[in-house]
């Protein structure tokens, strides 16, 4: 009798899972039916750093296009989640959103891997997907497909951009510090063949790979003393960045050497460095406080007004992404996917920090970044002489693209 | 340059000491797997940012703020021990992890609600801030501080164990814990205590990392690897054990990434690897001593006649899943299906054969790889031939590792589980041209005939279905038995004739394999593949699966990773769905210690006391 009652409640517990299956079916119909719905994933849990402001940043755009009476008169309606940095969760996720929310398109993601992930189903199932942020040049290259385009300038790209400084330095030795998976590795390669293109006097003396935010930076910092190099090309990044230029530093390693950084201009990892930004590096970076376009002022007033805070790299991104999406589907005059990847093909699209296109040939937005020189002011960290570098000067020709992009 | 790497490796193993000789005490008393050692060694760093960001400006306020955030963190720890761990100390063993794990999940969310999402930068030690030269290298006046701290921490611990009435007791119920109690030793107020004491040195150890990083919120996962590696190299509760290994750890890193700077990723993983081969119980540890009055785990009766009809109205919901016209449901099915063959082959592992495994995701991604390369390789019946060899590929390399896991016990398999798994994701991530790196590998879909979902749905529910009866099958056959008999007395096992290590070896071979079918599953309802699926969240993910199910009944993985799946999937919607899946992940355990498949006896037990 007692085995008998035990087994009934396994069996309820069993059918509760089964309920719940069923109950989730229910919810997500109930939306208003003329909006233009957009499903948006990003790795806000695992990155908050990054994709907070992101996040913020493409609220702003909603919002300004939705005051100003949507696209095709419809409201922009967008259904956001959360992919726990982990491309499985991506992919069901997305599921979800097309065949459930019945979403019009694809939008938004950080990691290379979950964009990577998520561009394959939207090749598939013949989705338009706007990555926003992955930097992995797979994502337009060599996985490059059409449904997907790619908002923000790639790890190409910007390496490109400061091999493009650094072949104006004297500096004849160098050596690498990059983070241990992909976008270090790829930064250090296109670093390392965009420099000797231009410079084949130069030499590359010492490698380190510190694993991504376990970096040992007293330990990196010496091996790099010991192999003297005259410059160094540093890839790191958040919270490995902050320690290697604080164990750089004490340990006299930057004195008398210049650096080049990716990235290290963007505030995100700028700002928390305050009075302890490295004086003279060469950077990549959005140096906001400076710029001083109507058009970017207005973004920076709107910004400041709605989230009492100045914008991030990943702000602007997000603003971009989503005006990119409103700027795509005007002209395709529809939400049909093959007329948006169309119309998406060759577009201008005008943004805060000025006209950016995407490209035909590869679906890369020509999104360029800022490069300077790091200084403290005030006891901040900032760019100074800084110059927008366009994106469309960093990128491979049509012929080279589709060499690239063969074989897929 | 050389003086240079020794003494940053050194000042690096003081806060990996601090770290780790906390999880040390703890696990050494309680016999808790604390996975959120992690979390407070974080909430360490960003009360002390806190601190000395107000108070930190002179050396008068800059120390104290270091010892009040270790103090408070010794407060949240006794805290939480006292709140959501008391209650589930009568649970089987282990099942304490699942409650930890609920921590780390709720310490993460709040940690970002009250410091925000941006990085914080350390102040500098007032006093320390400068660098001092030694034969030609600079050196920061703070790692000099940092050497010293260690041992000074490493003594004051020792004095407190080996000169106080408490330290006394604390040592005699690591030693024998029941002996401890059968004299009288209240453990409550004991537990309590080292909870305090073990946080409050991850507290320690994260205020004192401060001055060289900074508090960000990866560094609760980013620690707790290492931390549980230096206990164990060390000798799982012992001290000094935690000393020279976190030294011998130190050494390591700098020294690999002068020597080889592509090793980053498992260079600790090689090292503790190596140590444990060939010394089983660390460099300083007791072979862990079989409990008395050992209660025998589960017996894992057949099923009765009444849990089969509930079984076949579920398996008939399952066929008839399609008919909801909801693809979604079925993309959510597929993973559960999926999973719950993940789930069930570790708790064959857990469950009959007694062994804990931290590294299951290891066989999961090799299943995964092989299905995805096989697949690559071959046009036409790519798929099916890739289903079928995932598995014994996957098998294969169980056979190969367990090899050397199964001549472990306890927490040391465990940790020889994770290092394999930990070499098999560095594999992974370098090994560029076979697996893509980071990148991964992409297209992966099924074949044309089973390229609808409901098709694959039923493809996966079919395998799964059928892995899992085969390792019920399995528990029920006299090789099942064996397993258990070694399990619950190995000596008796072994004198009647039962080579318990050989029959565990077996059990790790076929539940790797289990594991490797449910990988190559994956691959194909997923489309691609990277080399997260073999990183220790993943084999994390299992491990909760299966004690939230329960270790004790078969059927505790199935609903394990059914609630798990659905509740993540349901809760992932809200902003703070960690917070939520904490808590509810620690209601649940505390509601039901035996799992979710141990609710109807909890209920009948319940309902039998009503009655009298």
């Amino acid at each position: 009798m007692t085995r008998t009652r035990r087994q009934i409640a396994a069996g309820l517990i069993a059918t509760f899972a089964m309920g719940s299956l069923a109950l989730t079916s229910m919810h997500g119909t109930a939306n208003a039916a003329d909006a233009i719905k957009i499903g948006e994933i990003n790795s806000y849990t695992s990155l908050p750093a990054f994709t907070v402001p992101y996040k913020q940043g493409w609220e702003l755009a909603v919002e300004e296009i939705n005051a100003a009476g949507g696209v095709l008169g419809r409201p922009l309606e967008v259904i956001s989640r959360d992919d726990a940095g982990k491309p499985g969760d991506a992919v069901r996720i997305v599921e979800e959103l097309l065949s459930r929310d019945k979403v019009d398109l694809i939008a938004g993601t950080f990691f290379s891997h979950i964009g990577l992930a998520v561009a394959d189903v939207a090749k598939r199932q013949k989705v338009f997907f706007m990555a926003a942020e992955p930097l992995s040049d797979a994502m337009v290259w060599s996985k490059g497909n059409r449904y997907t385009f790619r908002l923000r300038p790639s790890t190409h790209m910007q390496a490109s951009m400061l091999a493009e400084e650094a072949a104006k330095l004297p500096a004849k030795t160098w050596a690498t510090i990059a983070p241990n998976y992909k976008y270090g590795q790829d930064a250090v390669a296109a670093f390392q063949r965009l420099l000797k293109e231009r410079r084949p006097d130069v030499k590359f003396v010492a490698a380190q790979w510190p694993a991504l935010f376990k970096i040992d930076a007293g330990a990196e910092a010496e091996a790099l003393a010991a192999a003297n190099p005259d410059a160094i090309y540093n890839v790191t990044f958040g919270g490995d960045l902050s320690k290697f230029v604080r164990e750089g530093s004490l340990r006299g390693l930057f004195k008398d050497r210049t650096v080049v950084s990716l990235l290290t201009g963007e505030p995100e990892y700028l700002e928390p460095l305050k009075d302890e930004t490295p004086d003279g590096w060469i950077v990549t970076g959005y140096p906001w406080y400076a710029i001083n376009t109507p058009e970017h002022k207005a973004f920076v007033n709107a910004y400041d007004e709605k989230f009492g805070e100045s914008p991030k790299v990943g702000s602007l991104v997000g603003y971009n992404t989503f005006m990119s999406i409103a700027a795509i589907i005007e002209k395709a005059g529809s939400t049909d996917t093959e007329a948006m990847v169309d119309a998406a093909e060759g577009i201008e699209v005008s943004t805060p920090i000025g006209p950016i296109t995407f490209r035909k040939s590869d679906h890369q937005s020509t999104m360029g970044a800022f490069v300077g020189r790091t200084a403290v002011q005030n006891g901040n960290g900032v760019m100074v002489d800084w110059r927008y570098a366009n994106g469309a000067d960093h990128l491979p020709g049509p012929d080279e693209v589709k060499h690239l992009r063969a074989g897929n | 340059m050389l003086t240079g790497q020794i003494l940053t490796g050194l000042a690096g193993a003081s806060v990996l000491f601090f770290i780790a000789a906390g999880l040390s005490l703890i696990f050494g008393v309680t016999k808790i797997v604390n996975f959120a050692h992690g979390s407070f060694y974080m909430l360490g760093a960003y009360i002390a940012y806190t601190l000395t960001e107000a108070f930190g400006a002179s050396g008068l306020g800059f120390w104290p703020s270091i010892l009040l955030s270790a103090l408070a963190v010794g407060m949240i720890g006794a805290l939480a021990e006292i709140t959501v761990l008391k209650p589930v100390y009568k649970a089987p063993p282990l099942f304490q992890l699942l409650v930890t794990f609920g921590l780390v999940l709720i310490i993460e969310d709040l940690t970002l609600l009250v410091w925000g999402p941006e990085d914080r930068l350390g102040q500098r030690a007032p006093g320390l801030s400068g660098a001092v030269e030694l034969l030609g290298t600079q050196i920061p006046s703070y790692d000099f501080f940092l050497i010293a701290a260690g041992p000074v921490v490493l003594g004051l611990v020792w004095l407190l164990l080996n000169k106080t009435r408490w330290g006394i007791l604390v040592r005699a119920a690591t030693e024998d814990r029941e002996m401890a109690a059968a004299l009288g030793i209240d453990q409550r107020i004991l537990f309590t205590g080292v909870f305090f004491l073990g946080s409050a040195l991850a507290g320690l150890g994260g205020a004192l990392q401060l001055p060289k990083g900074g508090a960000d919120l990866m560094m609760d996962l980013t620690v707790i690897a290492p931390a549980f590696v230096v206990v164990v190299v060390g000798g799982m509760g012992s001290l000094t054990g935690a000393y020279v290994a976190a030294v011998v750890i130190g050494l390591a890193n700098t020294f690999g990434v002068v020597l080889l700077p592509q090793a980053t990723l498992v260079l600790m993983f090689l090292v503790m690897a190596v140590v444990l081969l060939l010394r089983p119980h660390g460099l300083f540890g007791q072979p862990e001593r079989a409990e008395r009055g050992h209660t025998p785990g589960a017996g894992y009766p057949a099923a009765g006649a009444m849990e089969k009809a509930i079984w076949s109205v579920v398996l008939i919901g399952a066929l008839l899943l399609p008919l909801a016209q909801d693809d979604f449901i079925l993309v959510l099915a597929t993973d559960i299906a999926v999973a719950a063959l993940f789930a069930t082959s570790l708790h064959f592992l857990l469950g009959p054969a007694g062994l804990v495994s931290f590294g299951h995701a290891a066989y999961f991604a090799i299943g995964a790889y092989a299905a995805a390369l096989i697949s690559q390789q071959i046009d036409g019946p790519g798929m099916e031939i890739a289903l079928a060899s995932a598995p014994v590929l996957a098998g294969a390399a169980a056979l190969l590792f367990g090899w050397f896991c199964v001549r472990l016990s306890g927490i040391y398999f465990a940790m020889l589980t994770l290092a394999v798994a930990q070499i098999v994701w560095s594999l992974c991530v370098q090994w560029t041209d076979l697996t893509g790196g980071d990148d991964g590998l992409l297209g992966l879909w099924p074949s044309d005939w089973a390229d609808s979902r409901m098709v694959y749905y039923y493809l996966t529910l079919a395998l799964s279905l059928a892995a899992i009866l085969l390792l019920r099958r399995a528990v029920h056959a006299p090789f099942g038995f064996a397993l258990r008999a070694g399990r619950d007395a190995k000596a008796r096992a072994e004198a009647i004739g039962i080579d318990v290590m050989h029959q565990q070896w077996l059990a790790f071979a076929l539940a790797g394999a289990a594991a490797g079918l449910a990988g190559a599953l994956f691959v194909f309802s997923k489309g691609s593949i990277f080399p997260d699926e073999a990183a220790i969240p993943r084999s994390v993910d299992a491990l909760v699966m299966v004690l939230l199910g329960g270790v004790g009944h078969l059927a505790g993985p199935v609903l394990g990773s059914a609630a798990f799946t659905l509740l993540h999937d349901q809760l992932s919607r809200f902003d703070q769905w960690r917070l939520l899946l904490g808590i509810v992940i620690i209601l649940v355990s505390t509601l039901a210690p035996a799992g979710l498949s141990g609710l109807p006896a909890m209920i009948r037990a319940f309902a039998m006391r009503r009655r009298i």
